[in-house]
């Protein structure tokens, strides 16, 4: 009898498992490294909160695609005045959110009023900054009135600071996102993942999964055990790029190498003795062999940069011979500033490989000039509040994952201290250009001018180290904004 | 000491295995780390990227991390670096520990209960998990590793002394010093520190192979031995995304770590045979 009971249970494993094998075509498990501290794209700086919720939960007037182009999104179509002030907007219809409530105009101007204001807790406000005007002459159409023309204004649009979010629920979407997208919101386990389902009502073609779970899986061991194992189909950027070599020998998983936005540098405080004088950083640059680096910290994986710029970006300029490895040089130049006998300096390092693995390397590569770098490893809090908030640092590592941001070089306060009028004109006149003629010779100039300056060493443009179930189809091989849009993911 | 007690310690350490296993492997240990303070085949600071993660090879006898640094160079600096700071740590441990135990011995009452409470609160953490909580409101680093350690093992120490002391208290040769008028502290020093140093001994290999442990579990999880500085429980860590790649870089510092502790406890077992009995025959 019991021997009966185990074939029948056996049996009815069996099928339990075969229907659970059928049933996750149309789930998908997702990895993703770090947990995001809430779920309000519109009040935090984090790039987690919109690799969960963007263009799957939340979405914009407009959206960046796979490619990084701009796309309508909630506003079906828009015009420009010929002056580049006005854009008048055409919102969808019978677009509705995840508890029922209809999108419409007032929805538009609350949301970005509500980024707008003094008291907005949104991440990215410089975004709005240009909007002197919002008007909604009718259910379907809004305004915008800009106080100067702004060339990436659609751009900025779309990202994930600046989706529509409702009245009712804007309060509560740190814990409970409620927004428009093809997923809506399930369940947030603390620690371990997220659960989205397919919204029934969406606007646009619906999402192809049923359901998506995001899992939080910070150890890269831990990790590459969960891909192995099948716990998790997809890690659209895989934490360790040194097991990148064991996925792609097996062919159950397909490994796809992208670009991000994220261009990693060496900063430098700016301010600070002995790194205010140019030619303490010019030699810091030399000394830096970003070849090493990418080898030895990334694997190969990611292409050595001269500039705050994406290589893949149509204005970007190859700079990166601009301070070539020199160890020589590098000397001369330190003692040429008073320095011959040695230098001691403080090398701040956030948890992520690049950083850590890129930090010892960098740090044998000052010894080498003379350069003594005390490595202090510091925690992500630490790391805002001391090195990003608090500036207290001389030198720090560190990715700047957010799409065309060289616009933080002209800020009043950031974290590297850099001040250059000559730059802040450039930006100033880029921000207002139009055309992409102009808008890319700017841009150009932006890039030599701080490299000029030597403001940071500029190491590499952080790959995209994505492994997914050879079966799954959809996912973004490329990281123009910082999201995981799951809207046209499916099983083959 | 006379040479003939000596001699016979030697001589009853020799037919005993663990004694000299666990001795040979420490002495072995204390020799490499000896030898890296003066030379090491690589310096640990030198990278070589195109030559990372090399098996090992004539040149690298270790093989080469993922940076391209001398395994054995940094697995030589990682035995020093694990001896010093599990070698202060036990010392601050018997330094604080001892004199409080004994105290408590030596004057009982209040003095007595208040020392042993403390020790009783002290030792309801777990002995890693309050390091973990020391280093995490000093912060990382050998020192406060040091520090860290060290407290844990002031409670050790403060029971083993008072403990042995206690009874010793109550025999004649101690009677009889207080009645020549010797005070407390003479008396300890004089006849109960003495006679109670081999326990202390055995002890303090045993507190040391947990302070190894201790040493490597800090750094692996990122709280001891700071970089560049190499040490078996970091490398432990680096390794591990590296398993299917290069998993040696796991197996050395793990086996490393492994056999350090298997030789301490080997030694403390042996000294307790070798010493123990002598105590009994010779009182």
């Amino acid at each position: 009898m019991k021997r009966h009971f185990a074939t029948l249970s056996l049996a009815a494993g069996l099928a339990l498992a075969a229907g659970q094998a059928l049933a996750a075509k149309d789930s998908l498990v997702l990895g993703m490294v770090l947990e995001p501290p809430h779920l309000d794209p519109t009040a935090g700086a984090a790039a987690a909160i919109d690799e969960v919720v963007y263009a799957n939960v939340f979405e914009g007037l407009t959206r960046i695609d796979r490619n990084g182009a701009v796309k309508p999104a909630l506003a079906e179509s828009w015009t420009v005045s010929d002056d580049g002030l006005t854009y008048t907007f055409t919102l969808r219809s019978g677009v509705t959110f995840h508890d029922g409530s209809a999108f419409d105009s007032a929805d538009v101007e609350f949301s970005l009023t509500r980024a707008m204001a003094d008291d907005s807790t949104n991440a990215q406000k410089g975004l709005f900054e240009p909007i002197a005007k919002i008007e909604t002459p009718d259910p379907h159409t809004v305004t915008i009135t800009l106080a100067r023309p702004t060339g990436n204004f659609l751009f900025n649009l779309g990202w994930g600071d600046a989706v529509i979010v409702a009245p009712e629920s804007a309060g509560s979407n740190k814990s409970k996102p409620i927004g428009t997208g093809p997923f809506l919101f399930k369940r947030w386990v603390k620690g371990d993942r997220f659960e989205l389902e397919r919204y029934q009502a969406y606007w646009g073609s619906p999402a192809k999964l049923n359901r998506a779970t995001i899992k939080i899986i910070p150890d890269p061991a831990a990790a590459a055990a969960a891909v192995m194992a099948g716990d998790v189909d997809a890690f659209a950027n895989f934490p360790a790029p040194e097991t990148m070599a064991q996925f792609e020998a097996d062919p159950r998983f397909e490994v796809v190498i992208g670009s991000t936005e994220g261009e990693t540098i060496l900063a430098m405080n700016n301010t600070r003795k002995p790194l205010d004088d140019i030619r303490v950083r010019r030699a810091i640059a030399h000394a830096v062999d970003r070849k090493a680096v990418v080898d030895g910290a990334m694997f190969g994986y990611g292409t050595p940069i001269g500039s705050h710029f994406a290589p893949h970006h149509p204005a970007y300029v190859d700079l990166t011979g601009r301070y070539a490895y020199d160890p020589a040089k590098a000397k001369a130049l330190l003692a040429e500033a008073g320095h011959g006998s040695g230098l001691k300096l403080t090398l701040k390092l956030p948890p992520p490989s690049y950083a850590r693995r890129g930090g010892e390397i960098i740090a044998a590569q000052l010894a080498q000039v003379g350069i003594e770098a005390e490595i202090i490893p510091v925690e992500w809090a630490q790391w805002l509040e001391q090195v990003f908030r608090g500036t207290d640092y001389d030198l720090t590592i560190v990715s700047h994952t957010e799409p065309m941001d060289i616009g933080i070089y002209a800020r009043d306060t950031y974290y590297f201290n850099y001040e250059s009028l000559a730059f802040r004109n450039v930006i100033a006149e880029l921000n207002a250009a139009v055309e992409d003629k102009t808008r890319y010779a700017l841009m150009a100039e932006a890039q030599k001018t701080i490299t000029e300056d030597s403001v940071n060493v500029f190491l590499f443009q952080l790959a995209k180290h994505g492994v997914w179930d050879a079966k799954v189809k959809g996912l973004w091989e490329n990281s123009p904004v910082q999201a995981n849009d799951l809207t046209e993911v499916y099983w083959k | 000491m006379t040479s003939e007690t000596l001699r016979e310690i030697w001589s009853k350490g020799l037919s005993s295995r663990s004694f000299t296993i666990g001795g040979a492997i420490t002495l072995a240990l204390v020799g490499v780390a000896l030898v890296s303070q003066v030379w090491t085949p690589y310096a640990v600071t030198e990278i070589n990227v195109p030559l990372k993660l090399r098996p090992p090879s004539a040149e690298h006898w270790l093989g080469t991390d993922q940076i391209g640094r001398d395994v054995l160079s940094m697995m030589m600096l990682g035995a020093r670096n694990s001896i010093a700071v599990s070698l202060v740590a036990v010392g601050i441990g018997a330094g604080l520990g001892v004199p409080l135990g004994a105290l408590a011995a030596a004057r009982r009452g209040w003095i007595e209960e208040a020392v042993m409470r403390f020790n009783d609160f002290a030792f309801a953490f777990p002995a890693l998990l309050s390091a973990v909580m020391i280093t995490a409101l000093l912060g990382p680093g050998a020192v406060n590793s040091i520090i860290a350690i060290g407290i844990f093992n002031v409670p050790v120490f403060a029971r083993v002394t008072r403990g042995a002391s206690l009874s010793l208290w109550q025999r004649e040769f101690v009677l009889a010093a207080r009645v020549a008028g010797k005070g407390a502290t003479r008396i300890t020093l004089e006849h109960i520190l003495p006679n109670i140093a081999s326990v202390l001994i055995v002890q303090m290999t045993i507190q040391f192979a947990l302070a190894i442990l201790a040493e490597a579990g800090l750094s692996y999880l990122g709280l001891g031995t700071q970089p560049p500085n190499p040490s078996w429980g970091k490398m432990l860590n680096e390794a591990q995304t590296f398993m299917y790649l290069a998993p040696q870089l796991a197996i050395f510092p793990g086996v490393a770590i492994a056999v350090t502790v298997l030789g301490l406890n080997l030694l403390g077992d042996g000294l307790r045979d070798v010493l123990d009995p002598r105590l009994r025959r010779a009182r």
